[in-house]
């Protein structure tokens, strides 16, 4: 199958590529760029005038819910929001039940997710069984399966001496180590950021010292260790300063936020929103501000959309009741290029946080689209608006705090291994 | 959820579920509402006939004998019928959710749900699914959740200082003790400042303050006779007995040392000034006997004043 994506602006930011070009996909890959190759003849045409031609997104954290969780998602379903969203690689957290800490059922979700033939599945491992924080699992089976790298989910790990030593044992064998700072003590029955907001509607707050305390656990860990580690969600001003700092001081850190942590602030659980009700918890417009501010500066590496869809019967209780999560991957592309619009950044580097970075930290040949390279693509209109309605999400979980917002930027064509697996009409 | 959830389109209060955001006008309407309410009680036949016909469902889930009382005898006095449902934990145990509860309620006929919820924001649940499922007809009176708001405790505080003190402008007004846990405190905080006192103060222990706690527009002291000082009306609050020795407390003792209301200290307030509590009360712990039973002490009046402002709250909810 030869597809010509024919006079898009083709914006490649890893090889610093954004011009009118045509792409040409043979085999499955990008054959050529601009000009055609000798004697080329395409079975298909796509018309991309007005449209972006950008690498297909790569989504650091969604949660697919399989195994154990399919009354809050399928395979099914958040494969088919991903593409529907670009995104054709994704990553997904080891907080399924049960946990994947076993290589058959990272093998399972590989088998089951390669059978759909849509997004690219990256399963992370679970650094310890269980994920209990009490015993280190078998991470070169795990690795051997398919995990790209291990980290507790949103479980926050009690025991230090387990952390230190399984940075050491990680390193040992070059296992990627991604981790999202949580204190297990400070914090843990609050259900929102302790400030103005949570004091106000008198819901229990979470400091921010939930978030740095752990942070400098493991920066200090890590410059003890010299082990290279990714840091997952960060929420706070502190924790960007910190990370801003380390990277200066020379420490092996990469890190992401969740794409609506650029948005919201607390402000924004209104009354009782339990659409806003997530890990981490929105913080202020302070630091909503700097976590913008650290994406724009290159502090924080990626962006992420954390996608986890919760059932309507895990939102329509209590604020505090309500089961933390935010169905992201079909607004990881707009709410980008919303942030992008409005702190004047340019888009191809706003696109690289969502392409060209995370594929690094993931440590996969994607996110690109130079010749030979497969031909994972996203084709969007950039100036199309849509509105967030739970009828326009395909996920199955219409849990999102943007539902009734316009967003700018539609994907239109998506297409993994040079096959085109999401298209809708203008 | 733009508009406030507890007013109609045309300003009327049709749910009570938060003093926070109500304007002055309607607080001031409840309050004089409940004006001949109070006389009501002193008659020989104690009853209105404003609710006859009408359902409220005291839907407590949460434990509370006063309040619930309250609001029966309310209810009643209005020629309400009155179901009492005390649900408490086990109904999620048996699997129905709140708003399937509700639902089943509805199906019944009730008019006002009285609710009483540990979970901050559940009145508040509970209102939107009613206007978005096309049953705005049926109100939600917030009896108290979790710490966020009790409405009219904070609405009988109003009335109680009004009845003693008069001009809510010219007041200092301190309340005491567990700010943090207390629904109480944020309720009253909200309708004195909304009715434009012009000094509120929070006193306690940094461990019983909530984080930013100045934005309410209060002043913080944690020195209890500095607090005090020049107050026309001394609210103490409750301290539950699960905080009173742990993370956040030594111990009682130690608590009522540091912030337990004594003669001693009260004579640092106003010579006029109030004493007020939402009860039930500690003795010996946030009080002491001869202060709670002293005469500048309002804390019987406020119980009484709580049947005549609830049954203004639900006679006006009724009526929109």
């Amino acid at each position: 199958m030869k597809i010509e994506i024919a006079n898009g602006r083709l914006i490649d930011p890893a090889n610093r590529v954004d011009r009118v070009a045509s792409l040409y996909i043979a085999d499955g890959k990008v054959a050529a760029i601009g000009a055609a190759p000798s004697g080329w003849r395409a079975d298909r045409v796509v018309d991309a005038r007005g449209l972006v031609v950008a690498p297909g997104l790569i989504d650091l954290s969604a949660r697919l819910r399989e195994p154990g969780l399919e009354y809050k998602a399928t395979l099914e379903s958040e494969m088919a929001a991903a593409v529907a969203g670009g995104v054709t690689s994704l990553a997904c957290p080891p907080d399924t039940d049960p946990a994947l800490d076993e290589p058959g059922l990272v093998e399972m979700l590989k088998h089951r997710a390669r059978s759909l033939n849509l997004a690219h599945v990256y399963p992370i491992g679970a650094l310890t069984v269980q994920l209990q924080g009490t015993a280190l699992t078998e991470m070169g089976q795990l690795s051997a399966a398919g995990c790209v790298a291990f980290s507790q989910a949103d479980v926050a790990l009690l025991d230090t001496d387990l952390l230190w030593r399984a940075m050491q044992y990680a390193s040992t064998f070059g296992y990627r180590l991604w981790l999202r700072p949580i204190d297990p003590h400070i914090g843990r029955t609050g259900v929102a950021h302790d400030g103005e907001v949570a004091t106000r509607l008198g819901l229990p707050g979470i400091p921010t010292s939930a978030e740095t305390i752990a942070l400098s656990t493991i920066l200090t860990l890590v410059r003890e260790s010299g082990v290279r580690v990714h840091l997952c969600r960060l929420s706070a001003a502190e924790s960007v300063a910190m990370v801003r700092a380390a990277k200066k001081e020379g420490l092996p850190i990469t890190c992401d936020v969740a794409v609506h942590h650029l948005h919201l602030s607390d402000v924004d659980i209104g009354w009782f929103d339990s659409n806003t009700r997530m890990v981490p918890p929105l913080r202020t417009t302070r630091d909503r501000a700097a976590l913008r501010a650290g994406v724009a500066d290159g502090t924080i590496d990626l962006v992420c959309s954390d996608h986890a869809p919760v059932d309507d019967d895990g939102k329509q209780v209590p604020f505090g009741e309500a089961e933390p999560g935010v169905t992201g991957l079909e607004l990881l592309l707009p709410l980008t290029i919303k942030w992008a619009n409005e702190d004047g950044i340019e888009l191809s580097s706003a696109l690289a946080k969502i392409t060209s970075e995370p594929a690094k930290v993931i440590g996969v040949a994607a996110g690109d689209l130079a010749v030979g390279q497969a031909a994972d693509v996203c084709i969007f209109d950039p100036s199309a608006w849509w509105k967030v309605e739970r009828g326009a999400l395909s996920s199955q979980g219409k849990n999102t705090p943007f539902l009734g917002l316009e967003v700018q930027g539609r994907v239109r064509y998506t297409l993994v291994g040079g096959k085109i697996v999401h298209e809708i009409d203008a | 959820m733009i508009r406030n959830p507890q007013l109609n389109a045309n300003g009327e209060l049709t749910h009570l579920l938060t003093l926070e955001g109500l304007p002055a006008d309607v607080i001031r309407s409840i309050l004089d509402t409940a004006d001949p309410f109070v006389s009501i009680a002193e008659r020989e036949v104690k009853k209105v006939p404003l609710l006859r016909g009408k359902a409220v469902f005291n839907l407590f889930f949460e434990n509370s004998t006063r309040t619930r009382t309250t609001f029966e005898i309310a209810a009643k006095r209005l020629s309400a019928d009155v179901i009492n449902l005390n649900i408490g934990a086990s109904s999620t145990s048996k699997g129905e959710t709140l708003l399937d509860t509700v639902d089943n309620l509805v199906a019944m006929d009730a008019d006002i749900f009285v609710v009483r919820h540990s979970q901050s924001g559940a009145p508040h649940l509970i209102a939107h699914h009613l206007n978005a499922h096309g049953r705005s007809h049926v109100h939600v009176v917030n009896a108290g959740d979790g710490r966020h708001a009790h409405p009219t405790q904070g609405l009988l505080d109003l009335y109680t200082i009004r009845h003693y003190k008069k001009a809510f402008h010219e007041l200092t007004v301190a309340i005491v003790g567990d700010v943090l846990h207390s629904r109480v405190a944020r309720s009253l905080i909200h309708g004195l400042t909304t009715l434009g006192t012009p000094e509120v103060r929070v006193i306690g222990p940094k461990t019983l303050m909530p984080a930013k706690v100045e934005a309410m527009g209060v002043r913080v002291f944690h020195d209890m006779r500095e607090g005090l000082r020049g107050c026309d009306v001394v609210v103490m609050l409750r301290l539950q007995s699960e905080r009173m020795k742990g993370a956040l407390l030594p111990s009682p003792g130690e608590f009522f040392k540091n912030y337990g209301l004594t003669q001693e200290k009260l004579a640092l307030a106003k010579a006029d000034a109030i004493v007020m509590h939402p009860g039930p009360m500690n003795r010996g712990v946030e009080i002491d006997s001869p202060v709670a039973d002293g005469e500048r002490s309002v804390i019987l009046p406020q119980v009484t004043f709580g049947i005549a402002v609830r049954m203004a709250v639900m006679s006006i909810i009724a009526g929109n």
